[in-house]
């Protein structure tokens, strides 16, 4: 104990660099448990979703138009024996209201927590109208049970209540018990219903499964960056306490006790930043995510409340990470102190040499793992490999820079002709070693910065440009009622009416849309195509040939002249593929005319409206007088904003981490130069007493930072642009199934190097101020205590 | 053990005229043998070191033993081993050859922790650079080795911050000290846990003459107060005047 309590007493006396290392870690732990927390919650949100109406994975029969079954068709289903049990989804203030019947619903259709409730699901009628919902879901028009089955936004009650509540009488699907009477026929495509299997659908678990693998790396990525601050500041500690250490050996401390005695100060030091870090990560994750709840609705139609809940074995996950991550930033320190001498070495330049070798080890290891980046981006297949590649790409960036950085401060130290700056750049490339964590850090978050802003305005600047290509016409309105009276009330007041039609269907084994174009200049002219065959729109309305969106191109591994297999009996050739951004289906596009020779019974489910824009108005009071709901009606305008709106949001999360990963790094610059600051004075102190002023000395401490920030920003540059290179062409493709072009941002750089100046002048500000300040009994102190 | 001793001297080297020294040509010194009644604290038989690379030993076949209550003074020039000699009496480093025994216990057969325990119960160093713990208060630092070793005696420390001149200084840090009063702590630390061996390594090296020759009488009074066996290393004649005994260590031998 008494050693413990020397050891102990460090912090006491440096305050500053215990608030350092509990920072780093509190803040690593903050960010990746925020992405831990948000990834946990949308999963449970899946999981939920999954289960309701699902847990056996009960096929389902549908209208190949998705519309309702006429009540009819499920009776004569009933009366030939089948097992089926029929289900009413509508919408109705924003929920999803799920109308089943309890005495023909398969068991495991109603939640166990709903069925053998207080309120019993079996004895409700139409006339009660109690809908459950979860208890994060607010409906104040229903009389509503709360279920912890349901996801948010969904309403589960009798198939009566939803009757009467949407005014819809047939059901809109029917599910299928697993088990049929052995006597009878199967049931596809009896009365011309489709079997849809359960896993036709496609997993929501498995559609957003790229957004979190997206998170989770960014969180990695925060959580490595805050790990360098703490290994920063062990390391520190380490160093300051070298003597501390050998004088307490010296004393009779065995080693083994002093590593144990290290071990355990820095284990409980991870213990409280761990659990501050939770408590920051919980605050981060609460306020992002609505935007990512919101971001899974829009892109994925995932049913993610904004509310987070609190589990305790997410708190229990996030305080085991910090401490591994503890024990991975203190490991060297650790060992070092293992392998320390008790006596200090008789040469001092052996540390100097040992330095040097570590600087050559730094530059294999930094080259070898670039070519390993390379090779997995030129051969790799999968996410995982893009992600590996990213991260090879990073650690190698990282590793190379203080050779980098002594390299070229070695070059240029002939360029000084002042003695006053041969000094001040032969000092900077001696402190590279003791600022290099800090400046990896820096390194890092400026090359994710650059990275993932050319990735999002990339993708945003092609994003806008293809959906006003996409948006072509002016107003799209929706069928509520009859298609064919709603083309006929709009083609005497339209240039043109373009029916929007569609079904669902796998296609070559992916969850796809099969879609029609009308023959129109709208889409002659103005559809945005990746890659086409020269006469793809002709050969598309003669009715030999399809055009695949990328998504689909990708997954499917379709090339164009591909014969694709639409439908049975009809294979086309793949004229042209065209870039489908948000879409997580697969799509094919077929003409019209073969379209409606294959599907007779699929009617439009909507129009666009090609008009003169000044006429928009006056159509939509027409429209609204005819009967159409505004739910029913969209003008371009408002289909831009919305998509625009989807598309901002997706990246939100990511944007937020990148900014607060650069936030982390400041910090890390910040107490590399203040607790470096400390072992300064014997460097300075000789140049003060040769007739240097104090005022010229402290100005070199923030132009040397200004150097280093400068050349890391410098290294930052074309990693960041590798990066975006690798986001763009190797995740996005993985994830979301569509490749973008690059476009590059000097502006967003200059104002990042700005950026990176500030926080790095900053941080050597401080220091620099100290120095300026210090009393010259300090200084000649430097003397007093050598030899 | 004492009739071993004057076998193993008859068997090396011959006895000086004034019966304290025994000396042989290799360089072997037994001190003192005044009295046959002495306690042995330390014998070091063909002690030498060879450091990695070097051409040839810092010294070899160094040979000398030192009793309870005697002080000897380490001289010889600069680079001469004094300090490398004092290091391995410490445990602090390997010999390349030989042999040290501290209270009858040979330290090449010790391992790490058994050395630190020797260290911790038996040997009190004083550094040239004094050592102290920074962030350690003087009260906590001159306690320190004693409350490890567990033989602190309140009134012992009391005493020996009062000789020290240290009373009113108890609450502060070493860096608030001037080197005068941190090498009295380092003495204080030394002493407090009274050991049978005290190793100084030029303990005035940093100090002014006056302040030496204070430190030094206050160090002097209170290691024969412990009954302690004092080993100095220090390049001043003065100091080393001012012991029992010398021994000088000249291109790698003692002579």
């Amino acid at each position: 104990m008494i050693g413990l309590g020397a050891l102990l007493s460090h912090w006491r006396r440096r305050p500053g660099q215990l608030a350092a290392l509990v920072m780093g870690l509190m803040l690593a732990t903050a960010l990746w448990s925020a992405v831990q927390a948000i990834n946990a919650e949308a999963r449970t949100a899946y999981d939920r979703a999954a289960a309701l109406l699902d847990s056996q994975n009960l096929a389902r029969l549908a209208r190949p138009d998705n519309g309702p079954i006429p009540v009819a068709d499920y009776v004569a289903l009933r009366r030939q024996g089948y097992l089926v049990s029929p289900v009413i989804e509508a919408r109705h203030d924003g929920l999803t209201l799920l109308g089943v019947d309890p005495l023909t619903a398969p068991p495991g259709v109603i939640p166990p927590d709903i069925l053998g409730g207080a309120t019993d699901f079996q004895e409700l009628s139409g006339d009660t109208a109690l809908v459950f919902i979860s208890s994060e879901t607010s409906a104040p028009t229903l009389n509503t049970a709360t279920s912890a089955a349901l996801p948010p936004d969904t309403g589960l009650a009798d198939i009566a209540t939803v009757a009467a509540l949407s005014g819809q009488r047939d059901p809109s699907y029917l599910i299928v018990a697993a088990q049929q009477p052995a006597s009878l026929p199967p049931i596809a495509g009896t009365l011309g219903l489709e079997l849809r299997s359960a896993e036709t659908a496609a997993d929501l678990g498995e559609l957003t499964g790229s957004f979190h693998l997206n998170l989770t790396a960014f969180g990695l990525l925060s959580f490595g960056v805050g790990l360098f601050i703490a290994h920063s500041a062990i390391g520190l500690a380490v160093e300051q306490r070298r003597q501390v250490i050998r004088t307490m050996r010296a004393l009779g401390v065995p080693l083994r006790q002093v590593v144990v005695l290290m071990a355990g100060e820095l284990l409980a030091i991870a213990t409280i930043a761990g659990i501050l870090g939770i408590a920051l990560g919980y605050m981060i994750a609460a306020v992002l995510l609505p935007g990512v709840a919101g971001t899974l609705r829009g892109l994925y139609g995932a049913p993610v409340s904004g509310e987070l809940g609190f589990d305790p074995i997410w708190a229990a996950w996030a305080l085991l990470i910090t401490l591994i991550g503890a024990a991975i930033a203190g490991a060297g320190a650790l060992w070092r102190v293992a392998r320390m001498p008790i006596l200090a070495p008789a040469l001092p330049r052996a540390w100097a040499m040992r330095h040097g070798r570590v600087l050559r080890w730094q530059a294999i290891l930094g080259a070898a793992a670039i070519l390993s980046a390379a090779g997995l981006a030129a051969f790799g297949q999968g996410l995982i490999l893009a992600f590996s590649a990213i991260a090879a790409l990073l650690l190698g960036a990282a590793v190379l820079l203080p050779p980098t950085l002594t390299a070229v401060l070695s070059l240029i130290n002939p360029l000084a002709r002042a003695p006053f700056g041969q000094w001040a750049l032969a000092d900077t490339r001696q402190q590279v070693p003791g600022l290099s964590l800090a400046l990896m850090a820096l390194l890092l978050a400026l090359a994710a910065n650059i990275g993932v802003s050319t990735m999002v305005g990339s993708f945003r600047d092609t994003f806008v440009t293809w959906i006003e290509q996409r948006l072509g016409s002016e107003l799209y309105v929706f069928a509520e009622g009859d298609p064919d009276a709603l083309r006929s009330f709009l083609e005497p007041r339209a240039d043109a009416v373009l029916p929007v039609i569609g079904l669902e269907r796998t296609v070559l084994g992916e969850a796809s849309r099969v879609r029609a174009l009308a023959d129109h200049a709208t889409y002659r002219d103005g559809w945005p195509l990746l890659d086409a065959v020269p006469d793809a729109w002709d050969q598309l309305y003669a009715g030999q040939a399809a055009f695949v969106n990328e998504q689909l191109q990708i997954r499917a591994g379709l090339s164009i002249g591909d014969r694709l297999p639409v439908a049975p009996g009809l294979d086309l050739l793949v004229a042209a593929i065209y870039a489908d951004y948000g879409n997580p289906l697969g799509e094919v596009i077929l003409g019209e005319a073969i379209f409606a020779a294959t599907y007779p019974d699929i009617a439009p489910f909507g129009f666009a409206v090609r008009i003169d824009p000044a006429g928009v108005p006056e159509l939509i009071n027409a429209l609204r007088a005819y009967g159409q709901s505004d739910r029913a009606i969209s003008d371009q305008a408002a289909q831009r904003e919305l998509s625009i709106q989807i598309f901002d949001r997706t990246f939100q999360i990511t944007a937020a981490l990148s900014a607060l990963t650069l936030g982390v790094a400041g910090l890390a610059m910040l107490i590399a130069f203040l607790t470096l600051a400390q072992m300064r004075l014997p460097q300075v102190a000789p140049l003060w007493a040769m007739g240097e002023t104090k005022n010229r000395l402290a100005r070199g401490e923030v132009i040397r930072a200004l150097i280093l920030a400068a050349l890391t920003f410098a290294l930052a540059l074309p990693v960041g642009l590798v990066l975006a290179w690798m986001l763009l062409n190797l995740v996005n493709t993985q994830a979301f199934g569509w490749r973008l072009p690059m476009v590059l941002y000097p502006g967003d750089w200059l104002q990042l190097a700005a950026l990176a100046f500030l926080a790095s002048g900053l941080a050597a500000l401080w220091p620099a101020l100290r120095l300026a300040r210090l009393a010259p009994a300090r200084l000649l102190q430097v003397f007093a205590h050598e030899r | 053990m004492l009739l071993k001793l004057l076998q193993r001297s008859i068997l090396h080297g011959a006895i000086s005229r004034d019966g304290l020294l025994l000396s042989d040509v290799a360089g072997r010194a037994k001190l003192p043998m005044s009295k046959w009644e002495i306690d042995v604290v330390l014998t070091v038989s063909n002690l030498a070191k060879q450091f990695a690379g070097a051409a040839s030993p810092v010294f070899s076949d160094v040979c000398f033993t030192l009793d309870a209550g005697h002080s000897v003074a380490l001289t010889g020039e600069s680079g001469s081993g004094k300090s490398t000699l004092l290091h391995l009496v410490a445990g602090l480093d390997h010999p390349s050859a030989g042999e040290i025994e501290i209270d009858q216990t040979g330290l090449s057969k010790l391992a790490e922790p058994e050395l630190a325990r020797l260290r911790r119960d038996h040997i009190g160093i004083v550094f040239q650079q004094f050592n102290l713990i920074p962030s350690l208060t003087v009260a906590a630092n001159l306690s320190f080795q004693a409350r490890l070793a567990d033989r602190y005696d309140p009134d012992w420390a009391a005493a020996l911050t009062e000789q020290l001149g240290l009373t009113d200084l108890v609450s502060r840090y070493p860096e608030e000290l001037s080197g005068g009063q941190q090498q009295r702590v380092a003495i204080g630390r030394a002493l407090a846990g009274k050991p049978k061996l005290i190793l100084a390594d030029e303990p005035t090296g940093n100090l002014d003459e006056a302040t030496g020759d204070s430190v030094m009488a206050s160090f002097h009074r209170l290691v024969s107060e412990t009954d302690a066996a004092l080993l100095m290393v220090t390049h001043s004649e003065r100091l080393a005047s001012k012991l029992q005994h010398r021994l000088h260590l000249s291109r790698g031998r003692l002579s």
